[in-house]
């Protein structure tokens, strides 16, 4: 993972510098800023990768910062924070320009995984896809088919975007949090962890007939998708 | 400021504070509307009855005119005048009597002078005359006065003594007549109002003692089934509402108190434990802390489950959207059949036209998701699970060992967990938040017997017709 450059805006002191802290030793170069005017004059710039933007913050608050941003054309990644979960709050967020919405209080491997995804998706965002590849693993978007050196892989219709998305962010951890909202659309963790047994299934069809497994497990965090 | 304020409305009039009471003002409503009433009837009495006497009167004079006319006819002016001296003559006549010669002299009659009052066009004329005979004041009179060839005059009329004094007793009876029907009414509209303030009243006086704190207290019916008792009902029922909130959100504070504080003073004295450990050994440390996010990840889950049920108690239908159930069954299979597989359990999901319903999606598939969690999670091995999507109607069925039927409404409650359950995994809250959601959609939710197992059916009221 390369370093990122990251802005902090959180009103909250000591939340601000686990994060500040949890980032930085995660190799990322991080800024903080602790109202919503400095804020928004730090990332006016365009000089991040990605915002973490709380909410609610004095001066300006999270949601009018980041449709000023968008406004003025500014397309860096933004992570909101929130103690308001429900889905309308979500909603409203993403609406306002954010690119994802993380509920407080959350786990900083959560809060590092989607960071990271955001970054990346910056990234990849230049050239719109219809071919993935990781490793000898190839995926067609179009032909919704995928090969592992050169063989067919059969792949259920939700098998197909676990692995797009699991593709999408290779060498990235991904949360279970995150495969629940991105691949089922659902924003709630059920009691059991279910998703393990779709990775499971997963790693089956991929990695069983191959000596390097593709697919590894982030003990307290998730999975993540590397050659 | 205030004076500032104040001043605009100075100029204006002053209701006294008594007269804003909702009583006096509808008593005097009521009153004024009585009163116009009664004015309309009585002045219709009256206008009906003294036009009567007053046509009475001309047809008297129409009939002695005839009379006289017939004799000047037949006699001329001679025989006129010895009719009228006749009839003049005739004691306690009201009818009146003049002819006059040249110079207006009188030649016969009872009238003593013609009047100084000039006739109208059609030779009619009211004037006041005096009696000689009784001391009363002078009374009005009404004659009709035509001239006759030869400068002569011919005056008859009627005295309206009577008439007036009738008119009188009229007026006097109806004025009292009104006067009664005001003091009947002013009665009457202050008794009713009185009433009605005093059952409103009554409504005030408990709702107060409620607000002082006693919850118990209801607002009294008058069995009459009118709009007030409407109210009053509809006060009760609001009443029962929140008591049983503010019951249930005590149970939920004792709950919370005590299924929060025992993992949290494990957490506590976890952590105790390892500080006061001799051996300072970094790979122990590091193993309390990640049991310790363990326990603090489990309390967070905990914490989303109650505020995910409490979103749901608190929602409405104002976010609702169209949800089709067999996508959202299909979506929830799909999630869990891998899971019921990898633990030796079938897994059957039969979609017989599934409808759509209106709904918050999120917080159903989260329902349908803790029931299909449950399932997996109680059924042993071999067992089978069956979701079924028919019409309204979302059905999860296994063959586990079931729900007592005695424990079928505890299970619903926060934090209950049965007995042999306690050593699973969960926080007992799944089957709430089950509950919740379908209060919140005005679903049924039925916990059955499955013959073995637990088959829970979630009926919505209603599907959405397809447009």
């Amino acid at each position: 993972m390369t370093a990122m450059k990251i802005l902090v805006i959180e009103d909250d002191a000591q939340a601000a510098a686990y994060m500040v802290k949890g980032l930085s030793e995660s190799g990322h170069v991080v800024d903080h800023a602790s109202d919503g005017k400095d804020g928004l004059f730090m990332a006016g710039g365009g000089a991040y990768d990605v915002l973490i933007v709380d909410r609610m913050l004095p001066g300006k608050d999270g949601l009018s910062l980041v449709e000023f941003l968008r406004a003025t054309g500014d397309p860096t990644p933004v992570l909101f924070l929130s103690a308001l979960g429900s889905v309308d709050d979500r909603v409203k967020g993403l609406r306002a320009g954010g690119d994802d919405y993380l509920v407080k209080p959350y786990a900083f491997s959560e809060l590092l995984a989607r960071v990271e995804s955001l970054g990346r998706r910056r990234a990849a965002a230049a050239t719109p896809a219809t071919r993935l590849e990781v490793g000898d693993l190839e995926m067609d978007l179009l032909a919704r088919t995928a090969k592992r050196a050169g063989r067919p892989i059969e792949l259920l219709p939700r098998e197909f975007r676990l692995l797009e998305y699991l593709m999408r962010n290779a060498g990235n951890v991904v949360t279970r949090t995150m495969l629940l909202e991105n691949v089922w659309d659902y924003h709630f963790d059920p009691q059991t962890n279910v998703i393990d047994v779709h990775i499971a299934r997963l790693r089956q069809k991929i990695d069983r007939d191959f000596p390097a497994p593709l697919i590894h497990t982030v003990r307290g965090a998730g999975y993540c998708l590397r050659a | 400021m205030h004076d500032a304020l104040a001043s605009p409305g100075s100029g204006r009039l002053r209701i006294p504070p008594f007269l804003r009471t909702t009583t006096v003002r509808l008593g005097l409503v009521y009153l004024g509307m009585f009163l116009a009433s009664v004015l309309v009837i009585l002045a219709v009495i009256y206008g009906a009855t003294a036009g009567f006497m007053e046509r009475q009167t001309d047809e008297t004079i129409a009939a002695e005119i005839a009379g006289l006319h017939e004799q000047y006819a037949q006699r001329g002016l001679t025989g006129l005048v010895q009719v009228v001296a006749e009839r003049a003559a005739g004691r306690r006549t009201n009818t009146l009597y003049l002819v006059t010669g040249p110079g207006m002299v009188s030649l016969a009659g009872n009238l003593s002078a013609w009047p100084a009052v000039p006739a109208d066009a059609q030779g009619w004329v009211r004037f006041d005359i005096r009696d000689e005979h009784t001391r009363d004041g002078p009374h009005e009179a009404r004659a009709i006065t035509f001239a006759l060839p030869g400068q002569f005059h011919l005056l008859v009329g009627r005295d309206l003594r009577e008439f007036q004094q009738f008119r009188e007793r009229l007026l006097r009876a109806l004025a009292w007549a009104l006067a009664i029907t005001v003091g009947l009414g002013v009665i009457g509209g202050i008794a009713m109002a009185r009433d009605a303030m005093g059952r409103i009243e009554a409504i005030n006086r408990t709702t107060r003692e409620i607000m002082s704190g006693d919850l118990r207290q209801r607002v009294r019916l008058s069995g009459g089934d009118d709009e007030l008792d409407h109210l009053a009902a509809n006060l009760n029922v609001m009443l029962d509402q929140i008591e049983s909130l503010m019951t249930g959100m005590r149970h939920v504070t004792e709950s919370i108190a005590h299924d929060l504080r025992t993992p949290l003073t494990r957490l506590r004295s976890r952590l105790e434990i390892a500080l006061l450990s001799d051996q300072a050994d970094v790979e122990v440390y590091r193993l309390v802390i990640q049991d310790t996010i363990i326990e603090a990840d489990r309390l967070l889950a905990t914490f989303t489950a109650l505020l995910d049920i409490a979103k749901a108690e608190s929602g409405g239908p104002e976010a609702f959207q169209p949800v089709d159930l067999a996508e959202l069954a299909a979506d929830a299979a799909d999630l869990y059949e891998p899971v019921a597989e990898e633990k030796g359990l079938i897994f059957d999901t039969r979609v017989a036209g599934g409808g759509t319903v209106m709904g918050n999606r999120q917080l159903l598939a989260q329902a349908l998701a803790n029931l299909l969690d449950n399932a997996v999670k109680y059924t042993p091995a071999g067992g089978r699970i069956e979701l079924e999507v028919e019409g309204a109607t979302v059905t999860v069925a296994d063959s586990g060992p079931g729900i007592p039927p005695d424990m079928r409404d505890k299970v619903l409650k926060r934090f209950v967990r049965l007995e042999a359950s306690r050593s699973s995994p969960g926080n007992g809250l799944g089957l709430s938040l089950v509950d919740a959601v379908a209060r919140m959609h005005g679903a049924r939710l039925a916990l059955e017997d499955n013959r073995p197992g637990l088959k829970v059916r979630f009926e919505f009221a209603g599907i959405q017709p397809q447009c």
